[in-house]
């Protein structure tokens, strides 16, 4: 790609000269069109004129055909002062009775005026040629009366038309492309404006761009600003994590260096093994924190960052079942499936999708009362939602605490201190990047139920 | 300049009395003879060479190695050799008068037709741009001098209180004194002089006087006879008393030496003839033609063309308090080179214009 096609103004310009140029010559040869014509109706009524003029100094005297030549019709012709004239007046027979015998004649035979054009002497010249009737006793019959004259008056009015014409048009597309550049300049004015505002901004502030910008440029500020709160979100979310992870590593990892220390001085061997018991229970809820951390970054990453795409929940629901199988294999919880007979489709990343309901799975089988179901459920027909829902019978979360579970560190009273509190807050982040949100219900049966629910997708593509 | 003075002045043939003859009247050389000669230049011309003479020897003097041919000829004599030579007729019409350079005739009507016949070549200078337009059609035919035509009286024979200041002037006198006046007032034969043809017609577009004006001639059985030179002459010896539309070069170049002739430029309006020059299409040598066309039209050609009364001044000659001119110049009406001028070339109008002229004046020849 050459620099210039880069250039808006370069463009225009280009394009402009180009309708320009095709304008230029299309009026061009329409003005030396009109000019022509123009100067040919003009000068043709000249001719006329003086025709008419001879005509009526026709007259029969003494049985002969007398031509009084009247003066005024050749100050008529004069009228042309450049050019030269030729006249010639005949009788019926076709013997000419004054002017220049050798001035050609119309070809076509008319009743009314004809003009037409022929070279004369050297030059080209227009004539006309008319006709009066006599019914005398001398003479009954016709004269034909031909004027002609040379076209420099023609050619010089055509193109004094056509050259004002012309003028009229340069003046248009001068001031044609200086509309332009003062368009094109003040309608980039504006991205002049976001530049600087962007430039002097501090580097830290991501909040929208207060830039008074036209209709067609505010999409631009408001694509820049969508991207500016996508990224303060992530900022956020790394800040958070960092945040969580230095908060919430800190305490255990100090637990784990005070037994180990312990441990060094213990000369016992039944208290040592106390010691490594416990430095064993801490070393695993470390590992599920540290677990629970980088799913959440890893969810909250995907939830900006990945494609979505339409995929079925019943799918999701069985991967859950089968990896809450293969990582619960040594408990006898047991989970059951409930799924509908059609697909369930939902605009979704699949991976995250995944990990917020094994969280709400693991929770259930960790903290509820068994039998734990996992069901996908459609609510609703053509634009409604679908619920992806896990069940148990164990007390759950009190009521009270439903609008605040979802946020981090929510520590609900039943759950146990190897718990990060950091699972709801993951399928609540999910559930809000999928346009969806989590909910909590209490069952008829006494079951407690916590569901992700999200927007449907009908089947049916149309 | 002065090594163009080796002129070969002769005058090869006297005047003839009728212009009637196919030959020229007169001819002159000027600058080196023909061997010597890198060029030379054929003119002809209307003018008589005694008049032109200078005019011719001043662009000489700035023309080295030029060799000048002036002919005197009679406007239809120009005419006719002209248009035989632009039709491609034989070059040599009349023995050794081939196309010419350059033409300047006074008969302006034709001179137009020839150009409007494309017979014409064009020029196109700074000094042709200096002329009005009414003296340069198509920058083909030019008017080089500026003559008015004028009434020419006797002023020992006509009291000062008596003499005609304009046409009406001129009528009225002729009708209350037609015994004192019969047959002593001369003008032009419009059918023998292209001039006095060029004159009336003239006068018959300009006003209506024109009808009264020849009325009058008839009643007072005006002279209508031939050339300028004779008619003057018998004005200064008193045969004939008044001489109107003489040409006014002529009348003043006369009036300067004899006091007996005085001259009125008709106040109502004054008719100004500027004797047209063109270069014929084949002309042979239509570089020097533009150079003495320029030439006639730079200050120093029209100082000499002044000088031969060629061109009239009337703000001069009233400046100086001339009593040779008189007349107002309010009124002057120049011919102009037009296509107008066909008019009185037509066949058809020349007769009509001729009878109306016949059954007015009573013809009287008078050599």
């Amino acid at each position: 790609m050459t620099d210039w096609t880069r250039s808006i103004a370069t463009r225009l310009a280009a394009a402009i000269a180009l309708i320009l140029i095709g304008g230029g010559i299309a009026v061009t040869w329409a003005a030396l069109e009109y000019g022509r014509r123009a100067a040919e109706e003009a000068y043709d009524r000249l001719l006329a004129g003086a025709a008419f003029q001879i005509s009526r100094s026709v007259a029969v005297l003494d049985n002969e055909m007398v031509v009084d030549l009247p003066v005024s019709a050749f100050e008529l012709l004069a009228l042309a002062p450049e050019d030269r004239v030729v006249y010639r007046v005949d009788d019926d027979a076709g013997t000419t009775i004054t002017g220049d015998g050798r001035v050609p004649v119309a070809k076509k035979r008319t009743d009314g005026a004809a003009y037409y054009t022929a070279a004369f002497g050297g030059e080209g010249m227009r004539f006309v040629s008319l006709r009066r009737q006599f019914a005398e006793r001398a003479y009954v019959g016709g004269v034909r009366i031909i004027v002609g004259h040379t076209l420099r008056a023609r050619s010089a009015l055509a193109w004094d038309i056509a050259r004002n014409a012309l003028l009229i048009v340069v003046a248009a597309g001068v001031i044609l492309v200086g509309l332009t550049v003062f368009a094109v300049r003040s309608a980039l004015r504006p991205l002049r404006r976001i530049e600087g505002a962007l430039l002097a901004r501090d580097p830290k502030d991501l909040s929208p761009l207060d830039v008074n910008a036209p209709l067609e440029v505010k999409a631009m500020v408001a694509a820049i600003d969508r991207f500016m709160a996508r990224l303060a979100r992530r900022v956020t979310g790394m800040q958070n994590l960092i945040a969580d992870a230095s908060h919430q590593l800190r305490t255990p990892v100090s637990a784990l260096r005070a037994q180990a220390e312990l441990a060094q001085d213990e000369t016992d061997p039944d208290r040592l093994r106390a010691i490594i018991e416990r430095v064993h229970d801490r070393a695993v809820g470390l590992s599920r924190l540290t677990d629970q951390l980088l799913n959440q970054a890893l969810v909250i990453h995907r939830s900006d960052a990945a494609d979505q795409s339409l995929i079925d929940l019943r799918t999701v629901a069985m991967r859950v079942s089968e990896e809450t199988d293969h990582d619960l294999a040594s408990t006898e919880a047991d989970l059951r499936l409930d799924l509908p007979e059609d697909p369930v489709l939902v605009q979704a990343d699949a991976l995250s999708l995944t990990e917020a309901t094994k969280n709400l799975v693991n929770n259930a089988l960790r903290y509820g009362t068994p039998p734990v179901s996992l069901s996908v459920r459609q609510i609703g027909k053509a634009c409604g939602t679908a619920d992806i829902a896990v069940a148990d019978h164990g007390p759950g979360i009190p009521e009270a605490e439903w609008p605040d579970s979802g946020r981090r560190f929510a520590r609900s009273a039943g759950a146990d201190k190897v718990s990060a509190g950091l699972g709801l807050a993951i399928v609540n982040a999910v559930a809000e990047a999928h346009g969806g949100r989590l909910e909590f219900a209490r069952l008829d049966n006494g079951a407690f139920s916590a569901a992700l629910r999200l927007p449907f997708v009908s089947e049916d593509p149309s | 300049m002065k090594r163009t003075l080796g002129i070969l002045f002769a005058i090869l043939t006297a005047c003839f009395a009728n212009s009637g003859g196919r030959a020229q009247e007169a001819i002159i050389q000027l600058g080196p003879d023909k061997a010597a000669a890198i060029s030379t230049l054929l003119m002809r011309g209307s003018t008589d060479i005694d008049v032109f003479a200078p005019i011719l020897k001043g662009f000489a003097s700035i023309s080295p190695g030029l060799r000048i041919v002036y002919e005197q000829r009679g406007t239809n004599d120009i005419y006719d050799l002209a248009a035989k030579a632009c039709r491609g007729g034989t070059n040599n019409a009349a023995g050794a008068a081939g196309a010419a350079d350059l033409l300047i005739s006074s008969s302006i009507d034709q001179q137009v037709k020839l150009v409007n016949d494309g017979c014409a070549q064009a020029h196109d200078s700074p000094q042709t741009a200096t002329l009005p337009a009414w003296s340069n059609w198509r920058n083909e035919v030019f008017g080089l001098t500026y003559e008015p035509a004028v009434m020419v009286y006797n002023r020992q024979l006509i009291p000062p209180g008596e003499v005609p200041r304009s046409r009406f002037d001129l009528i009225d006198l002729l009708r209350s004194a037609p015994g004192r006046y019969g047959g002593r007032v001369a003008t032009y034969d419009i059918e023998q002089s292209g001039l006095g043809y060029l004159f009336a017609f003239a006068d018959s577009q300009q006003a209506t006087t024109f009808g009264r004006l020849i009325e009058a001639f008839g009643r007072a059985g005006a002279v209508a006879t031939c050339c300028s030179a004779e008619v003057i002459d018998a004005v200064a010896e008193g045969a004939y008393l008044i001489a109107y539309n003489m040409l006014g070069s002529y009348a003043l170049a006369r009036a300067a030496k004899d006091p007996r002739i005085g001259i009125v430029a008709p106040s109502d309006y004054t008719l100004i003839l500027a004797r047209a020059a063109l270069i014929p299409r084949r002309a042979a040598n239509a570089q020097a033609a533009k150079r003495f066309i320029d030439f006639a039209l730079s200050p120093p050609g029209r100082r000499m063309l002044k000088k031969a009364a060629l061109i009239v001044s009337f703000d001069e000659a009233a400046k100086a308090g001339s009593k040779i001119l008189a007349g107002a110049p309010a009124n002057l009406r120049p011919m102009a080179l037009s296509p107008v001028q066909l008019v009185g070339l037509d066949r058809h109008k020349r007769k009509i214009f001729i009878q109306l002229w016949r059954s007015s004046v009573n013809r009287k020849t008078a050599k």
